[in-house]
């Protein structure tokens, strides 16, 4: 293998037949430059996927009532069905080990908030403190809700960041006071959200101000919680499914609802949906590996090929050397190392093209279901792993053939 | 030096079988230089492929400088062949991407001898033959008899017991042939032993002793008056 003189034999017999070699190079380069720009794809759609879902916290549950669809121990469907904030602390409490984070909501849809002469439409949620973790709330000034603002219903204010902008114009907003209705809240915090604009122009305040502000009385619009994320991926979605279950179940025996009535209370996991959507993920990239091998087979299939018709050309040559006193072992040496310095050499270049590729185009996809398209180094390496085996495979049975040459035959007149 | 005793080889071919050595009883000394010869098809180059274990007999003894040759794998063969056996073609089976000075080196090459080392030894065979000059050229930039010239640097370079010349002036007009005999003999005239197959009865003449082959059977083994090529050059 690292034999100067190998070497030597090997480029001069590939220079002494250049298009030959060029036309093996480009079927093995291309096969590995669709393998690694597949790759890249793959973990950009993953990468685009996973920020999807960052804008909450993966492991959230979020519960809402509707009105009941199905008649049930003689009560008519179209009933109404309020939750109240008994109902969010008996699930609280009846739950305590198998919740991370809990926020009992009570939110007004679009509402004109007003500061001073500048007014904008925001979202206005009455939540609780935990709710900046169950959100991926980021704050980037002052404080987000606390205990003591929900017991004794401040009227405070945590602004998203586009609010922020847009009433403030930039200015730090802290100490200052927003109207909503007419009430005044002291804005005490800014928050960045990896959901972005949509989810910046939100605001929060405590639940039970928003209750009291706007006659919600001690009634709830949802529930959000989390699950912790203890094990795999699967052990929390089965957690967070028996935990919907159970939930689902207290709240339908205490509001007399049908058990098979699925509208009247919504559940969102989006651990469910993550998990929907990582497996589609994970098919994606299944396929394209499989695409990316079979063009790499295809590629490799060539390379053996090339080097059976090399071996004919060259039967000569292997008799010759063999009556010179050329070991069997040495001429399968001679052909795997060029087989295997052909597939390397070539698919190092595939490799090298398809990462810059990925490096110079990457940058410029702007989609929310790709994002930073980009091969690991890890898998780069196995690439190559694979090329070096793949080199050997190639070169294996024109080897084996080269070996079995006799010279006697090789060496004969016609 | 050679020691053959009852050689017996066919070929099958399908059903048939075609028997071309039937028998073949000889011995060759150090430092001879025997000449075999024979009409086509009498088993002349059969002979020389098994003195060379590039095939191997059905029956009988081979002996080589005390080594008995027999049963042998390919890699003793392989090994064999380099340490005791120069080969010269007719069609001289020069490896034609190589340089000369690499084509004679290539035996040497097999021997793991150092490369330094190696490529002083193959241009001191060069040198030998003659063709110095020529060292870094590639056979097809050279005539019949140089490239004939550096098949023999090259059987040489090894520094084999034996060399084995099939027709080695076949190939070449009778001018050149001379040349090229004259370079044979004077390697013998070293004390190497050589064994040439030839259809052309004044290149037997240049040898020492004729052995005529007919049928695959030895019917003639004779001493000759050698006659020196030099006069004819
Ligand atoms: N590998 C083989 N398979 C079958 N038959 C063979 C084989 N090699 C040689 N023969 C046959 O054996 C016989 C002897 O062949 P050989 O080559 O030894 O003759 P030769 O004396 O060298 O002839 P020439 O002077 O034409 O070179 C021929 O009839 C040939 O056809
Ligand atoms: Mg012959």
């Amino acid at each position: 293998m690292f034999d100067i003189e190998r070497w030597q034999e090997v480029f001069e017999t590939l220079s002494k037949n250049k298009l030959r070699t060029a036309l093996t190079c480009i079927s093995v380069a291309s096969g590995i430059f669709i393998l690694i720009v597949l790759l890249g794809f793959s973990s950009g759609i993953q990468n685009g996927v996973k920020d999807q879902f960052s804008s909450d916290a993966t492991n959230k549950l979020s519960i809402r009532t509707r009105s009941t669809t199905k008649g049930y121990k003689g009560l008519n469907p179209g009933r109404n069905i309020q939750l109240k904030m008994e109902d969010f602390i008996d699930v609280s409490r009846n739950y305590d080990d198998y919740l991370e984070y809990r926020s009992g909501n009570y939110s007004i849809w679009g509402s004109l908030i007003n500061y001073k002469n500048e007014s904008g439409n925001f979202r206005v949620q009455g939540v609780m403190p935990d709710f900046q973790f169950i959100e991926n709330a980021d704050i980037s000034e002052g404080r987000f809700l606390n205990e003591s603002d929900i017991n004794e219903a401040k009227k405070v204010i945590v602004v998203g960041n586009k609010v922020k902008t847009e009433l403030f114009k930039g200015k730090s907003p802290l100490g200052e006071y927003v109207s909503i209705y007419g009430i005044q809240f002291k804005v005490i915090g800014v928050f960045f959200d990896p959901g972005g604009e949509r989810e910046e122009s939100n605001v929060y305040i405590p639940v039970t101000s928003a209750q009291k502000a706007f006659n919600g009385g001690d009634r709830v619009r949802d529930m959000a919680f989390t699950v912790p994320m203890s094990g795999s991926l699967n052990e929390a979605l089965e957690l967070s499914e028996d935990l919907v279950a159970g939930i689902e179940y207290d709240l339908k025996q205490k509001y007399i609802i049908a058990p098979d009535d699925i509208a009247a209370i919504r559940v969102d996991n989006t651990l469910e949906e993550a998990k929907k959507i990582y497996s589609l993920v994970d098919i994606i990239r299944a396929v394209f590996w499989f695409v990316g091998i079979g063009t790499i087979i295809a590629g490799v299939v060539g390379v053996g090929n090339i080097m059976i018709i090399i071996v004919k050309e060259r039967t000569k040559e292997i008799g010759i050397r063999k009556a010179l006193g050329a070991q069997p072992l040495s001429i399968i040496g001679m052909i795997l190392q060029e087989s295997i310095f052909v597939t390397m050499f070539s698919g190092l270049f595939g490799l090298i093209a398809g990462l810059g590729l990925l490096e110079l185009v990457g940058p410029t996809i702007d989609n929310d279901f790709i994002k930073y398209p980009q091969v690991d180094f890890n898998t780069a390496l196995t690439t190559v792993f694979i090329l070096v085996i793949a080199g050997t495979f190639a070169g294996f049975l024109p080897a084996y053939r080269a070996a079995k040459i006799k010279p006697i035959i090789a060496l004969r007149d016609e | 030096m050679i020691q053959i005793k009852d050689l017996h080889k066919s070929y099958k071919m399908g059903s048939n079988s075609l028997h071309v050595l039937k028998g073949i009883n000889f011995n060759v000394e150090e430092g001879e230089l025997v000449s075999i010869m024979g009409s086509s098809g009498s088993g002349k180059s059969t002979l020389l492929n098994i003195l060379g274990m590039l095939d191997e007999a059905d029956e009988g003894s081979y002996t080589l400088d005390g080594v008995p040759i027999k049963n042998l794998n390919e890699r003793v063969a392989a090994k064999y062949r380099n340490k005791f056996l120069g080969f010269i073609f007719q069609s001289f089976n020069l490896i034609n991407y190589k340089s000369a000075l690499d084509n004679v080196a290539l035996p040497l090459y097999y021997q793991k001898m150092p490369r330094k080392e190696r490529m002083d030894r193959a241009f001191h065979y060069l040198e030998k033959v003659g063709l110095a000059e020529w060292s870094h050229h590639l056979p097809s930039e050279l005539s019949g008899g140089q490239k004939q010239r550096v098949a023999i640097a090259r059987a040489l370079a090894s520094d084999p017991k034996v060399l084995l010349a099939d027709e080695p002036t076949g190939a070449l007009d009778s001018k050149t042939s001379h040349e090229v005999m004259e370079l044979i003999q004077g390697i013998n005239d070293e004390g190497k032993t050589i064994l040439i197959v030839t259809h052309e009865p004044d290149i037997a003449q240049m040898t020492k002793r004729i052995v005529n082959l007919k049928d695959g059977i030895i019917i003639d083994d004779h001493k000759v008056e050698q006659i020196r090529a030099s006069q004819y050059v």
